[in-house]
């Protein structure tokens, strides 16, 4: 009897000591998580499955004009994203967050002058910091990071270019006056969504 | 009774066990000069408050409490600490593009604003870091001038 409580004891010993060295690891984990998606050079694995599936096939037949493709489907991820915050959806939100994440990611820009690739690196980095906090914050955040975010984008295709027709519009009302891209001249606003829809104007056109 | 006995000795063991798992410690004495306070060198009275309610956690050095030499704590404040620099760390402020400061001033801007830094969890203890209504203000003018200036 005396043999089975010791056990038993022991037991417990190593139980609690092996919880709290995996809690350890856990939180080791994470950290590394946090501070990997700072650094643009790394490959971003731990996005879902499916977000992956669909880079993979986005990316297949695009090899003879790979930058220009990439910044495109940048644009189109920021669009769905621009879309859910219209809709005031934050999961959709979130979800087109890690879309447009691992889109940055995946980002060439080798085909760049020098001065270009720097100031597209460091918008590449800033967007992503941006789209990484809009997918663990509540709407008010998410649209404050969206407004920078939507500079970095802005500032992208300045560079970059684009096939389609951008319109950039400005709700003077949202933090001091806000701008966003859209692909439609109608204004429907990701700032204030139904509580506000038409805020706003067409201030340029981007072809 | 002999069942509480028994829990009580295998928490004892368990807490002098963890006592033996190392954390690196976040202390250097060195000051690089892309630190924000010696490039912008802002008013005495803005700098040290940034020290007291910021550089912990935000620096490459941490005035650490006595519990720190306790675990779990160390393990929660070097989670803390860690995380804390990956957003945003004073002592690397130059290192940064200007586009990426004018973000990181606005999230210090926001999150001193709404409340959100310094944590809770950091001011329960460190009370000198809570900031008043008018060193709140006077912190974010300051970001706010210096974003202004980029």
């Amino acid at each position: 009897m005396k043999k089975v409580r010791l056990t038993h004891a022991i037991l417990a010993i190593v139980f609690i000591s092996l919880t709290a060295m995996s809690c350890r690891d856990n939180k080791k984990g994470e950290d590394n998580d946090s501070m990997h998606s700072e650094m643009p050079e790394e490959g971003h694995h731990d996005d879902s499955m499916m977000d992956h599936d669909n880079m993979d096939t986005s990316n297949n037949g695009m090899d003879s004009n790979m930058q220009n493709a990439d910044a495109k489907q940048i644009v189109v991820d920021y669009m769905v994203l621009k879309d859910a915050l219209v809709a005031d959806n934050k999961g959709q939100a979130a979800k087109a967050e890690k879309k447009l994440e691992s889109t940055l990611n995946d980002f060439k820009v080798s085909s760049y002058n020098a001065e270009q690739q720097k100031e597209l690196k460091d918008i590449i980095v800033d967007a992503k910091e941006h789209a990484e906090h809009i997918g663990k914050s509540e709407m008010d955040h998410q649209r404050e990071h969206f407004k920078t975010l939507s500079k970095d984008i802005t500032d992208m295709v300045a560079i970059t270019g684009t096939e389609t027709t951008l319109y950039q519009q400005f709700c003077p009302m949202y933090d001091g006056g806000s701008a966003w891209l859209s692909m439609s001249k109608d204004v429907k606003n990701p700032y204030y969504g139904s509580k506000m829809m038409s805020c706003g104007k067409v201030q340029k056109e981007i072809n | 009774m002999k069942i509480a006995k028994i829990i009580a000795l295998v928490l004892l063991v368990a807490f002098i066990a963890i006592q033996f798992f190392p954390t690196e410690e976040n202390q250097s004495d060195r000051v690089p000069k892309t630190d924000f306070l010696l490039v912008n060198k802002p008013p005495k009275v803005i700098s040290s408050i940034l020290k007291a309610s910021c550089y912990d956690c935000h620096s490459n050095n941490t005035a650490y409490p006595w519990y720190n030499k306790i675990q779990p704590a160390a393990w929660f404040l070097e989670g803390h600490i860690k995380e804390g620099k990956s957003e945003l760390n004073f002592n690397e402020w130059d290192d940064l593009s200007d586009r990426r400061k004018n973000s990181k001033l606005k999230s210090i801007i926001n999150q001193i604003e709404d409340d959100e830094m310094p944590l809770f969890s950091y001011t329960l203890i460190h009370r000198d870091a809570i900031l008043t209504k008018s060193e709140k203000d006077l912190i974010t003018d300051y970001m706010k001038e210096i974003k202004d200036s980029l």
